[in-house]
């Protein structure tokens, strides 16, 4: 299994030799009998149905009562790995933040002709209703999750921001519980920085941007479109270990300058929401007047300064594919520092010259919608039969304005638990970065791993994984 | 010109409902065109708050009624001394960039049909005089949708309005967005009053207009329903991407009750007797 396949780079090996940080995982799953491996599968199961942990990761939709496939072989950095990413995560948070700011203020990286304005302005995720307001501290996006992936020793590439409400956190923590569970000897062996302090900085990130009119502790809730949410599971789960109210919109109502819950007691002033619901349902007073999720009224609050919305309404504006080829140039524009982490290089269908080129490649690249998510709507040229490439041509021809490309990454693989026992999958990685009076960033994320031999999709839709996400303290 | 305004809402349920809010944008702003002289919105026991100036920069404040309600009355009465500035807006404080209002909504969305109108009327003007253009588009609205009371609905959109070849103020002002939008030109859905005249239509009820954004002049107002930009006798309150983003009014009620809305606008030069209309 130490077969190293020179295009892909694999985590564990340095040439032919395991890694120092993959040795004894390299032993323990060496020394494990496949009886005893199938058995740790089963219970792994049985833990992850018993939480009731099945929804889609990110949203992607699908069977709720599905499990995504866990993975018991760890995904490892070291700690010099780990300090370069969390150097380039938190400044990659703190910019576009600063972004967010700008853009509903002043507008200084437009006019400094840095990002052209249509891009912004004329954007569905530009929301006109919240231009010229500051939300506490001045924090438009409080949870960034940012996807990478890792193309050699040191090369890592974002693959995409989400600004909004990024999902998934429940299996960083939960795939950690269990491995602690079912492996203990492992958490002996190996200093492993713990990601269970997540849900006290969440917390702390939340009750940090209370806004101006609270005066007592802050009141937090999360905010959910309801259990037939695919990530149901997660808003209950992270109410549960912070101690906070799971409110659905019909549980809250505003009366005056607040927004109050109904509870059995009365109503109970509410100052920071944790919304899992999007933007166009908050409110039906000031988006989409037909929806049944939101809080009528919510949006005036917000902006008269009653109540926190965490993320910002119009946050979304910052994670747009159309946006994404800018963020460097927000780090060097906001920071003044060079990026730490790159993007991958990107085509803009929208631009003739860049398209003509995507054209022609079409069975070398990556070609993906401008406002999609989860995997779908994509093309993986390589991958592609012809006729799947004749029907993505037409498609850019006919919008090209819709579509992105980007080369074919070389993902890197981690050992994985495969029937013929250890095999290198293709991974990402969503670390979670909180931002509020302080940025804040737990060491791990959420692994993703592509399950299917050779595949390059990790979405869970399309036979993706998770694993649990190591750490080394130093 | 000093004109006094009257408008009174009364929204009727046909079975008690356990709470009401709504989101009011009924305070004219000060401009070169409007000056506020008195102004007072009357929403009886409701509870009023969260009040701001958003950054379209509308006076914005929130009312909150529980019930068991059958009926709720909003009465808005005021002075305002106008002056004409041939329909541009000058001294209005905003933040919104003008850009954002090339996004269209599913009532202004852009069809061959309009893509076509916009084009013919646009022919013979030059890309870079867009008041002559904008000009045009009004004039083309104006010939092209007749001002038919009752002819079309609240959700009828600009498509619709063209393919019905019918329309109220409403659907002329999103009409002309949509043109507006199809040449490029920003463009926004703008409420308010307008003082009745002989040869004047849709002064019923609340009024509306469209504002195109104009290199060098800035925001100025096409009222296609009259063929004119707003003079004197126009009072803006508020301005939005479509009629529902730029109503003075958006409220919900909870409960299953069907609404009923009664309209009553007034609008009165200093002096004239009272005679009230009725939408």
């Amino acid at each position: 299994m130490t077969q190293a396949d020179p295009t892909y780079f694999n985590e564990m090996l340095n040439g032919s030799d395991v890694r120092a940080a993959y040795e004894s995982l390299e032993r323990w799953q060496a020394a494990m009998p496949a009886d005893l491996r199938s058995l740790k599968q089963h219970e792994a199961e049985q833990l992850f149905r018993r939480v009731g942990i099945t929804f889609a990761v990110y949203g992607e939709g699908g069977d709720p009562e599905r499990l995504i496939p866990f993975d018991m072989f760890p995904r490892v950095f070291t700690a010099e790995e780990w300090r370069k990413l969390d150097r380039g995560i938190r400044q990659r948070a703190a910019a576009l933040n600063a972004f967010l700011a700008d853009v509903y203020d002043r507008g200084e990286i437009l006019r400094a002709g840095r990002i052209p304005e249509h891009l912004v302005t004329h954007n569905e995720a530009f929301e006109k209703a919240v231009v010229g307001m500051r939300p506490s501290r001045n924090v438009w996006s409080h949870i960034v999750g940012i996807d990478l992936v890792r193309t050699g020793r040191d090369q890592f590439y974002v693959l995409e921001d989400n600004c909004r409400t990024p999902s998934g956190v429940s299996y960083m923590l939960q795939n950690r519980e269990i491995m602690m569970r079912m492996f203990p000897q492992l958490f002996l062996e190996n200093r492993i920085a713990p990601v269970d302090g997540y849900a006290a900085a969440l917390k702390r990130t939340l009750v940090s941007v209370a806004p101006p009119k609270c005066d007592g502790t802050p009141n937090v809730v999360i905010l959910t479109p309801g259990q037939f949410n695919s990530a149901y599971y997660e808003h209950s789960f992270l109410a549960d270990l912070m101690g906070v109210e799971l409110v659905e919109g019909q549980d809250l109502f505003v009366d005056g300058d607040f927004v109050w819950m109904k509870t059995t007691e009365g109503p109970q002033k509410v100052d920071v929401i944790y919304r899992r619901i999007d933007d166009a349902f908050l409110d039906p007073l000031c988006f989409r007047s037909d929806s049944m999720l939101g809080v009528p009224g919510l949006m005036n609050v917000y902006r008269s300064g009653g109540v926190s919305i965490c993320s910002a309404p119009g946050a979304g504006v910052a994670d747009d594919k159309a946006i994404y080829t800018f963020v460097p140039e927000m780090v060097r524009f906001y920071l003044g520092e060079a990026p730490v982490l790159e993007n991958v290089p990107t085509w803009q269908c929208a631009k003739p010259d860049q398209c003509k080129y995507v054209i022609e490649n079409l069975a070398e690249l990556v070609v993906k919608e401008v406002h999609g998510s989860g995997g779908y709507g994509m093309l993986v040229g390589p991958k592609a039969d012809k006729s799947q490439l004749e029907a993505f041509r037409a498609k850019i021809e006919a919008r090209p304005e819709n579509y992105i490309a980007q080369p074919t990454l070389a993902l890197s693989t981690v050992p994985t638990f495969v029937d013929e026992g250890v095999a290198p999958r293709h991974v990402d990685l969503r670390p979670y970065c909180l931002v509020g009076e302080k940025i804040e960033l737990v060491p791990g994320g959420l692994t993703r791993v592509a399950l299917n031999e050779g595949s390059l999709v990790v979405n869970s839709s399309q036979g993706g994984g998770v694993k649990d996400t190591w750490v080394l303290a130093e | 010109m000093k004109l006094r305004i009257r408008h009174v809402s009364t929204f009727a349920f046909d079975a008690p409902v356990k709470r009401l809010v709504q989101s009011h944008r009924l305070s004219p702003t000060d401009t070169a065109s409007q000056r506020i002289m008195a102004w007072n919105v009357d929403t009886g026991p409701a509870s009023i708050g969260a009040a701001f100036r958003d950054g379209a920069g509308d006076w914005t404040q929130t009312v909150s009624l529980r019930g068991p309600l059958e009926t709720f009355t909003v009465t808005v009465e005021g002075e305002v001394e106008t002056q004409d500035q041939s329909g541009v807006l000058r001294g209005h404080r905003e933040h919104v960039p003008p850009s954002a209002y090339l996004t269209s909504t599913r009532r202004t969305a852009l069809t061959a049909e309009l893509r076509g109108l916009a084009a013919e009327a646009s022919e013979g003007t030059a890309p870079g005089r867009s008041l002559d253009r904008a000009h045009a588009l009004c004039r083309a609205v104006h010939d092209a949708v007749a001002y038919v009371p009752g002819s079309t609905e609240a959700a009828t959109t600009a498509s619709e309005a063209l393919e019905g070849g019918r329309g109220v103020c409403q659907d002329h002002a999103q009409v002309l967005i949509a043109l507006a939008h199809a040449c490029e030109i920003p463009a926004r859905y703008v409420a308010g009053y307008l003082m009745s005249t002989e040869d004047s239509v849709g002064a019923e009820a609340s009024h509306a207009w469209a504002e195109l954004h104009v290199d060098g002049l800035g925001w100025v107002g096409f009222d296609a329903a009259n063929a004119c930009c707003p003079d004197a006798r126009y009072v803006r309150l508020c301005s939005g991407y479509d009629a529902a983003d730029g109503a003075p009014i958006r409220g919900v009620i909870d409960g299953a009750a069907e609404e009923s809305l009664d309209v009553s606008v007034a609008v009165l030069r200093d002096g004239q007797s009272q005679s009230q209309s009725q939408g």
